[in-house]
């Protein structure tokens, strides 16, 4: 089995984060680190490719972003993938979250991989569930806040065979899914503990094979990706509403206090 | 020296209830790991801050002149290793620095480079220098001849860091981050490597089901870049005995804010002593503050670096740097520059200020100190930054000159440490510290004289005492701390949020005080430490009451500044990767 | 004409709130750009009933199509064909794990462009304009469309249900192909529930409890207040009681723990800490019960009493319990 695992560099989460004036969006300077979310998703390719139950041939850290990006390929690799795949190119530059989902997936059609793993959201809450819409553009199917997941062997028992068993969080309950390989799954951070690399595998990193591909490379359409092609654009940003002050009561007469607390709530509907 | 009882006239000494810890036993590692689980560098240097990456720095430069030495240094010729998330997450400084040595360590820079790299904000025209009688009223004196600034360069360290890492790692150096050194590895009393942290314990320090443990760091050289008050670096005084015949040494405290300000402040201004310090010798406050204008060539932005730095010797237990800081914002002094601006960072470090009597022996087989941990600082000034490059650059020379000429002593780096600006500068101050800690009246015109006749008058070695030799008492410093208002002047824990600190929950506790105390220590901890780590529980707040009581130790908002190390705890490494973010400060 | 069509999730015989607000939204948005809001539901045997009850909510039609409950990729097939038969410029989702799911796709699918988490919505020259906070809630984005067709998702609980007086809505059968990838995957069990965890990110009613609580016991007041609410109340806790053992670790809101926005946040005995705030100032509304009027909580509470909890929890339980039962 080939695994790809999506990844991402993010602004790290203590940063101070601004708002570029000119483009309203988020000034990316500053630290980056890998997606908490995707070493999730990395520490599940690690479980099955150590779980035993399918033998696993490699597992393929795969980024779109600029230069600083193979710093998350790095981070990738020491946790265990074998090598990395880095989309670079100014055409996608600034491609908002339907645009990128179709350059990853242009980018892992040539690696045909037959599971697609990568993290729930990322940490700076710009894309939600791209892994919907990577598994849109390669036809496969997709589930997302998935937190445990079992491999069914080739003809073994059980469900069925080239599959996997996800349990999901949804809204209202969890829901057990069958889902035949190929595959794109997200993996919700509920899903595991992810490991620590060693020293070693850190400094080892820099010597496994990364791969440098264009948007020409992988045969990206330059009209449906970048800043400019967006299909959502940015027009305003604005301060939020500005809250009206609250009130405040002292109590005294707790009897009293308690009745113009119900009183509040039933004017806004909360009782 | 002091009573078992740890009192001295009903005052408590903080010495006398030292913390669960045995130095040599738990940070020192006696025998490598076998070959195949250790990692093998050329030069290993702990410590990613202005000193280690100056080191690295340096050394590349030479090594990029010779491949051979290159080669023979191995896979991994230069290996930095940095407990924070990346290089400047855990430096700190004011900092006005002296332009010398990092012209000297980056020649092709022009100081218009520094400042579109980012770690640069200008250079002093103007200063003044303050005394504040009281909370409205301000005394101008001129600037007393080691404070003289024009052409010194506002900088951050923090980004400065950053800087030197970028360029570290273009030359081929590996830079270990989110990696602690938690031992130091001797064999054959010989300094062979260090050793790096454990990730995934628990609390209580039970592996988690994620446990990974350190691994071993086998080096030709090591580098002790760990600033102030290093872990290992403490070790490794105690191991070599690298204090004896010196003086103890003593530290301040220094916490610090950036400000986006409206209107650009012209000046490095500084104040001495003063309001709203308490500078009688009962109380013995004895410090200042700063603040320094910070053009962000970047964003086009004016920033201010503002601070209160204060000498760990008094006798308070009520004195609180941070708190300090909030209440002389108040005096219009600040207040016309800060007013209508935004707090843009907050932190806090501590600083080795006992001089030239208190530098341990700078090396030992296999390693050398660098930079604060070496207790390199000019106290007349507070100016340290410069130094730590020198001194990073100074080691580097003389551990590529040792190391080619196939010698196992470091011992040359002393003596070019003593020949050097270093020297030379320390040497004339070597006496500044210690009238203070008779209180500023007393000691003040002392330290004067000797400042003016460059330390030849009264000449002589004074002696110093531990910061946590002082007995403590609960006085009336912090009835005039200012109420927080969250915009203006603010609390510990909404600073401590904006430093980025956001270590894990269930991380464990790398903070060794004992837990329970009598009321004067555990209320020196609660008021000292700028982050808020020391609490005592609720019950009864009452007046002056003596007796033990219990401390909460809230470690995950530890910032690491080191202070509690000098009073009567002691600092040890978290887990790589655990504490502030630093960015600007 | 513009049309919306708004994606309502059903589960267990019910329509889940979020689409309740979805459908509110979309049939006031449509309104105001002059065409209908459309409703779709997607299920194995929908019954007639619960697909005509929408019109309560402003659908002027309810689409009903045939396919395998709870999963996303069968929608976006359906969605997609109803949108592709014309009339439609958006496409409207209540937020919530399915309606994210089925917008990206649904994006990916029409080469439309799609905004998440959108707290507001506004017609302005006859098209949507979509706002979505960004930076921690600190600003707001406004974004425009400029595919043929915008796909809106909301962030959860941001959009008002409204009962529009309407009445049934017409129902429609949609036909409509199942893609392969949409066949990959089978439903085995849905919706199981799990008693012991405790899912305060998904709570309306969240009665949050620290330090001020006093003690570990002090918890019991707190689920008293929670359980008068009933429904979907649920307890949270700060990050200092966590660590001092009085709650689990999976109640903790704020900057390591937990992130919500309930309808309601009250809370007991907080002092309003950075670190706490962070992570529930969304919260639509804030009340804050504590005995030191200078807490920092009262600050951005849109109520406040300063008072004594242990004397204020119990009868506002009460208070609440009589409420509800009268």
């Amino acid at each position: 089995m080939k695994i790809c695992v999506l990844v991402k560099e993010v602004p790290d989460a203590a940063v101070e984060k601004r708002i570029d004036p000119s483009t309203g969006r988020m000034d990316r300077g500053g630290e980056k680190n890998l997606n908490p979310y995707d070493t999730h998703a990395i520490e599940a390719a690690m479980q099955i490719k150590e779980g035993g139950t399918v033998p696993v041939e490699e597992i393929v850290a795969v980024t779109m972003g600029p230069d600083s990006a193979v710093r998350a390929l790095h981070k990738a690799v020491s946790l265990g993938a074998d090598r990395s795949v880095h989309l670079s190119d100014p055409a996608v530059a600034g491609s908002d979250v339907a645009a990128t989902g179709y350059a990853l997936a242009k980018t892992l059609e040539r690696e045909s991989p037959d599971l697609v793993l990568l993290g729930q959201q990322s940490d700076d809450g710009e894309c939600y569930t791209i892994g919907a819409v990577v598994a849109e553009h390669l036809g496969m199917p997709s589930l997302t806040q998935v937190i445990k997941m079992d491999v069914e062997a080739e003809g073994g028992g059980g469900v069925g065979s080239g599959s996997l068993r996800c349990e999901r969080q949804a809204e209202y309950g969890y829901d057990t899914v069958q889902i035949k390989l190929p595959a794109v799954i997200s993996v919700g951070d509920a899903i595991n503990e992810p490991r620590y690399p060693s020293l070693k595998a850190i400094m080892g990193a820099k010597k496994k094979p990364l791969d440098t591909v264009t948007a020409g490379d992988v045969q990206i359409d330059p009209a449906k990706v970048g800043g400019d092609n967006s299909a959502a654009q940015w027009v305003a940003a604005k301060a939020p509403p500005a809250k009206a002050a609250g009130m405040i009561i002292e109590d005294e007469d707790t009897g009293e206090t308690v009745e113009k607390i119900v009183a509040w709530l039933d004017e806004r509907k909360l009782i | 020296m002091s009573s078992h009882s740890g009192s001295s006239n009903g005052r408590v000494i903080p010495a006398a209830y030292p913390p669960p810890v045995d130095s040599q036993k738990e940070f020192v590692k006696r025998g490598l790991d076998g070959e195949d689980e250790l990692i093998e560098v050329g030069v290993a240097i702990v410590g990613g801050g202005t000193a280690g990456l100056a080191c690295a720095n340096r050394l590349l430069q030479l090594l990029a002149e010779d491949p051979e030495m290159m080669e023979r240094l191995g896979e991994v010729p230069v290996a930095v290793i940095e407990k924070a998330k990346t290089c400047g997450g855990h430096n700190l400084s004011g900092a006005v620095m002296r332009p010398e040595p990092l012209r000297e360590l980056f020649g092709e820079l022009s100081r218009e480079d520094w400042r579109k790299e980012g770690f640069a904000f200008g250079e002093v025209t103007k200063e003044s220098v303050y005394i504040l009688p009281g909370a409205k009223t301000k005394l101008r004196i001129p600037p007393p001849p080691p404070q003289h600034n024009k052409g010194n360069e506002v900088v951050s360290v923090s980004a400065l860091a950053r800087y030197q890492q970028r360029v570290a790692e273009e030359a081929g150096a590996y830079i270990l981050t989110e990696t602690a050194a938690t031992q130091l590895i001797v064999e054959d009393g010989r300094v062979v490597g260090v050793r790096s942290g454990d990730k995934g314990r628990g609390k209580d320090g039970e592996p988690l089901s994620n446990f990974e443990p350190g691994t071993d760091i086998k080096a030709q050289a090591t580098v002790l870049a760990e600033g102030c008050w290093g872990h290992i670096t403490g070790a490794a005084i105690r191991e070599f005995d690298l204090a004896k015949d010196r003086e103890p040494q003593v530290w301040e405290l220094g916490v610090k804010e950036v400000w986006k300000v409206k209107r650009p402040l012209d000046r490095v201004i500084h104040t001495l002593a003063g309001w709203p310090l308490k500078i009688s010798a009962s109380y013995g406050q004895i410090g200042g503050s700063w603040m320094y204008p910070m053009k962000d060539e970047k964003t086009g932005d004016d920033l201010v670096s503002i601070g209160f730095i204060i000498d760990l010797d008094y006798a308070d237990a009520t004195t609180s740097a941070h708190d300090l800081l909030q209440e002389i914002k108040t005096h219009p002094l600040f207040r016309d520059v800060l007013e209508g601006g935004e707090r843009v960072a907050w932190g806090a470090k501590a600083l080795p200020a006992g001089g030239y009597w208190s530098m341990p022996k700078l090396s030992m087989p296999g390693a050398v100190l660098v930079g604060d941990a070496a207790g390199i600082m000019n106290l007349a000034s507070l100016k340290g930054v410069h130094y730590a490059i020198k001194s990073g650059m100074l080691a580097a020379e003389s551990i590529y000159a040792a190391l080619k000429r196939g010698e196992s002593s470091f011992e040359n780096y002393e003596q070019v440490v003593e020949d050097s600006i270093i020297g030379k500068d320390m040497w004339e101050q070597r006496n500044t510290r210690q009238p203070f800690q008779k209180g500023l009246i007393r000691g003040g015109p002392l330290v004067n004289l000797m400042i003016a006749t460059k330390g030849r008058f009264p000449g002589g070695r004074w002696a110093l005492h531990r910061n946590d030799s002082k007995p403590m008492f609960i006085g009336k410093t912090k009835d005039s701390y200012p109420k927080p208002d969250g915009k203006y002047t603010f609390d510990k824990l909404s600073s401590v949020f904006i430093s980025g600190n956001a270590t894990r929950d269930d991380a464990p506790n790398h903070i060794r005080v004992r837990k329970h105390v009598p009321r004067e220590l555990a209320e020196t901890w609660r008021w000292m430490c700028p982050a808020g780590v020391y609490e005592i529980p609720e019950d009864g707040e009452g007046g002056d009451e003596s007796g033990d009581v219990d401390v909460i130790v809230n470690y995950t908002n530890c910032v690491q500044c080191g202070a509690i190390t000098a009073k009567g705890g002691r600092l040890t490494v978290p887990e790589g990767g655990d504490g502030p973010l630093y960015q600007i400060t | 004409m513009a049309n919306i069509l708004v994606y309502a999730l059903h589960y267990d015989g019910a329509i889940n709130k979020n689409s309740l607000g979805a459908v509110s939204e979309g049939a006031k948005l449509a309104a105001e750009l002059g065409g209908e809001a459309h409703a779709i539901l997607l299920g194995d045997n929908v019954p007639h009933d619960l697909a005509a009850s929408l019109g309560n909510y402003g659908a002027s039609k309810v689409l009903v199509a045939e396919g395998p409950e709870g999963l996303a990729q069968p929608l976006v097939d359906a969605m997609a064909a109803a949108i592709q038969g014309g009339g439609y410029s958006y496409a409207l989702f209540g937020g919530g794990l399915l309606g994210f799911e089925i917008g990206a796709g649904l994006a990916a699918r029409l080469g439309a462009g799609v905004v998440m988490e959108v707290t507001a919505v506004r017609a302005e020259n006859g098209e949507l304009i979509a706002e979505r906070p960004i930076l921690g809630d600190s600003a707001i984005s406004e974004i425009k469309y400029r595919s043929q067709v915008g796909i809106i998702i909301g962030r959860l609980n941001a959009f008002e249900i409204r009962e529009s007086g309407g009445g049934d809505a017409p129902v429609e059968q949609l036909s409509f192909e199942l893609s392969s990838q949409a066949q990959q995957a089978t439903m085995l069990t849905r919706g199981e529930q799990r008693g012991a965890d405790v899912d305060i990110e998904g709570a309306d009613i969240l009665v949050a409890g620290g330090r001020g609580l006093g003690k570990a016991e002090g918890f019991q007041l707190a689920e008293d207040l929670a359980a008068a609410f009933g429904g979907n109340s649920a307890v949270a806790a700060t990050r200092a009681v966590v660590d001092a053992g009085w709650y689990p670790y999976a109640a903790q809101i704020g900057q390591t723990g937990k992130t919500v926005a309930p309808k309601l946040y009250l809370a007991a005995g907080i002092s309003g800490a950075i670190q706490h705030k962070v992570g529930m100032q969304a919260s639509e509304n804030i009340v804050a019960i504590n005995k030191d009027a200078n807490a920092p909580i009262f600050e951005f509470s849109d109520l406040g009493i300063v008072g004594d909890l242990n004397k204020i929890l119990p009868k506002l339980t009460e208070a609440v319990k009589a409420k509800k039962g009268a």
